[in-house]
């Protein structure tokens, strides 16, 4: 096993992308993203990666340029944030749809406008129905190990996708915590080489991105969706040889005091420690409140989110985007039409918090707790959503 | 010199890497300039395409006419994907994962993909330092939407979206030098083509490939469609083109100009402009600003070939 190091978390992410012995990064500059860039560029530039780091002009760019590296067989790494996924976005569902394993870290930061460079979920449920495996991490270590992860799955044959690692900006990217390193030996166990299905080569000549008529797009579209849930399989064996290897067993959605709980918070990504702070302290005061953490987003698990919730009557969806106009934040909207048609279906609030970095605090969850228990009672009207700390 | 060009043809390879039964149209000077680059090139190619005419006509799935590798992602970054496939099998040479074939990178794509929305990914390809050759096919539309007017496309033609009306002649913009602008990013070489010009096209392209660092080849492509030409005029216009001054043929080999095909006597440009419908409603006057145009950009070009 590695050593236990306090490092920053971008920078640890970067010496993992290293670990895993990429073979190109293309990326552009965007706040909360730089670190893990700079660093990758400094390991190239010291001799450390050997690796083509390739400072494209816009992340159009980037990601086009990691399509073509991932269509020639080589190891692609890159990585963004809000504007910077946005202006790539044609792109980024043209990936999947190629069958192209590139992994990249997304820094989550709010879109514009008003412009701003802090932390929420806004950028990555814009690009919900891309067609990449997509997942969240929590900290530091969870960031670590899922570069190496990341990898594997998105380069499995049985796979082929690209994968999207959500790292909260800033509060995530930019603090140093204790990571514990894999050796490059376990690495080398975890992490094969990658071996494309196909492979642009002049030996063996293919066509990647004809297009699709009428007759064959429906087709096309159908076996893409197969093989994002397809990929659910491959998924399960990465965290669990990951677990025998380095000790860490990641599931899908993880839960935290639901033994017994008829309230649960759902979060995703970073707040999801704070929130366990919050049921600490519920829990303490005798209120029967659990918590559940989504940890895979797409493909959605469907089995595990269902038996995660089982015989729960109220959750507390938090959302880090708004859908304008809409029947609440995505992921809560997607909950309640995926637990529709269960048998005591359980009610659901729903906070849309922590926009653009403002800070949500275990009081702020034990507040949300309490307008839950009152709304439920009858008390305060239910409403869709509420856009939670605004200021009057 | 007539001899010479039936004994330069048999030189040419019959192979095909862009094989027959596309789907372009009849007459497509475009389609006939793939070809040729395609067996100048030969089989040690990756190819990367933008979305438009030439991606459109030769890749239906599950068909494809294209006998080397080749890739479409989308409309606007074709160098961008044509730097991550030059980029990415450098890596793998590197590194010991694949041998060194001496593969050529090829980027291509329409008027509309290079001058208008695919500039920016060009331009960083090219400041880059890629060692890959773009070539530029420009029928002056963007025919596969339509004949909407474009940047390449010259002054007074009329299009769908630059229509002869009461008020305005056509396109009221001078066609983008797409040759100059390629010349200053400071590439080791830069050319001009014509797909009536076979052997010059041919040549142009060998020597780009042998090349180190970025190329980039500008051929213009007449689209009888698009035009308002016959079909089998297509090669006849192309010549046009070049006889009349008003695309010159020339490389730029290390910042060294040279016109590869002399015209000692410029044509009038009434000559070429006349027969194409597009011109078709041009007043005296509005040829003689043409005229002028294309005179003084002849003689600027012929004053930095003798420097």
């Amino acid at each position: 096993m590695g050593e236990r190091v306090g490092i920053e978390v971008s920078l640890a992410a970067a010496e993992a992308v290293k670990m895993a012995n990429v073979d190109v990064v293309a990326a552009y500059p965007i706040t909360p993203q730089t670190h893990i860039v700079e660093h990758l560029s400094e390991l190239v530039a010291d001799g450390e990666l050997d690796a083509e780091f390739i400072p494209v002009e816009s992340e159009h760019s980037a990601m086009s340029v990691c399509c073509g590296s991932s269509a020639v067989g080589a190891r692609t790494f890159t990585c963004t944030s809000s504007q910077g996924l946005a202006l790539m976005n044609e792109i980024v569902f043209i990936a999947p749809a190629m069958r192209l394993p590139i992994v990249m870290i997304l820094a989550n930061r709010s879109l514009s406008g008003p412009l701003s460079i802090w932390n929420d979920h806004t950028d990555v449920m814009s690009v919900r129905d891309c067609g990449w495996i997509q997942f969240f991490t929590e900290n530091g270590q969870e960031a670590f190990d899922h570069v190496m992860f990341s990898f594997r799955v998105a380069e499995d044959p049985a796979v082929s996708l690209p994968i999207m690692m959500n790292m909260d900006g800033f509060v995530l990217t930019h603090v140093i915590e204790p990571i514990e390193f894999w050796d490059q030996e376990t690495v080398k166990q975890y992490l094969p080489d990658f071996e494309p299905v196909n492979r642009l080569h002049p030996d063996n000549p293919v066509t990647m991105g004809a297009f699709g008529l009428l007759g064959i797009f429906t087709e096309a579209k159908m076996a893409q969706d197969q093989a994002l849930l397809n990929s659910k399989a491959v998924i399960l064996e990465a965290w669990k040889d990951m677990g025998d290897l380095v000790g860490r067993y990641y599931k899908p959605v993880e839960t935290y005091h639901v033994e017994g709980a008829e309230t649960v918070f759902l979060s995703m990504g970073s707040v999801g420690e704070t929130v366990s702070l919050a049921v600490d302290q519920l829990r303490a005061q005798g209120k029967p409140v659990g918590q559940v953490k989504l940890r895979l987003w797409r493909p959605f698990p469907f089995e595990e989110f269902r038996e995660a919730v089982r015989g729960v009557k109220q959750m507390i969806v938090i959302d880090r985007a708004i859908t304008y106009g809409g029947v609440g934040g995505p992921v809560a909207s997607e909950i309640r039409s995926f637990l529709y048609l269960e048998e005591n279906m359980p009610t659901i609030t729903n906070f849309l918090c922590g926009l653009a970095g403002r800070d949500v605090t275990v009081e702020d969850y034990m507040a949300m707790f309490e307008k839950t228990e009152q709304m439920v009672k009858g008390k305060v009207r239910q409403e869709d959503y509420i856009i939670y700390g605004v200021r009057e | 010199m007539e001899r010479f060009n039936v004994y330069a043809s048999r030189l040419i390879t019959k192979k095909e890497y862009f094989s027959p039964g596309h789907r372009a149209c009849q007459g497509c000077a475009e389609a006939l300039a793939v070809r040729l680059v395609a067996k100048a090139l030969g089989q040690n190619v990756i190819v990367s395409s933008a979305t438009g005419c030439m991606e459109i006509v030769s890749s239906p799935l599950p068909f494809t006419n294209w006998r080397v590798p080749w890739i479409h992602v989308a409309f606007e970054n074709t160098s961008a994907v044509a730097s991550g496939v030059e980029g990415g099998t450098k890596a793998l040479i590197r590194k010991g994962k694949l041998p060194d074939k001496g593969t050529v990178f090829l980027g291509m794509g329409g008027d509309g993909a290079t001058t208008d929305i695919g500039l920016q990914s060009l331009s960083g390809a090219f400041e880059r330092g890629h060692n890959f050759l773009y070539v530029c096919y420009d029928n002056e539309a963007y025919m596969n939407t339509g004949i909407q007017r474009s940047s390449s496309t010259p002054f007074g033609a009329a299009t769908t979206t630059s229509p002869a009306g009461k008020l305005k002649p056509g396109q009221v913009t001078w066609k983008k030098n797409m040759g100059e602008i390629a010349v200053a990013h400071n590439i080791p070489y830069v050319a001009t083509a014509c797909s009536s010009y076979p052997f010059d096209l041919i040549e142009k392209v060998k020597k780009a490939a042998r090349i180190h660092g970025p190329a980039y080849i500008h051929i213009l492509s007449v689209c009888p469609t698009g035009w308002r030409v016959p079909p089998n005029k297509a090669i006849w216009i192309g010549r046009l083109a070049v006889e009349t001054g008003v695309f010159p043929l020339y490389e730029v080999e290390n910042g060294k100009y040279r016109i590869t095909v002399d015209v000692p006597e410029l044509k009038p440009v009434l000559d070429y402009l006349k027969p194409q419908g597009r011109f078709r409603h041009l007043t005296p006057e509005l040829v003689d600003q043409i005229q002028e145009r294309v005179t003084r950009e002849y003689n600027q070009l012929k004053a930095k070939a003798t420097l």
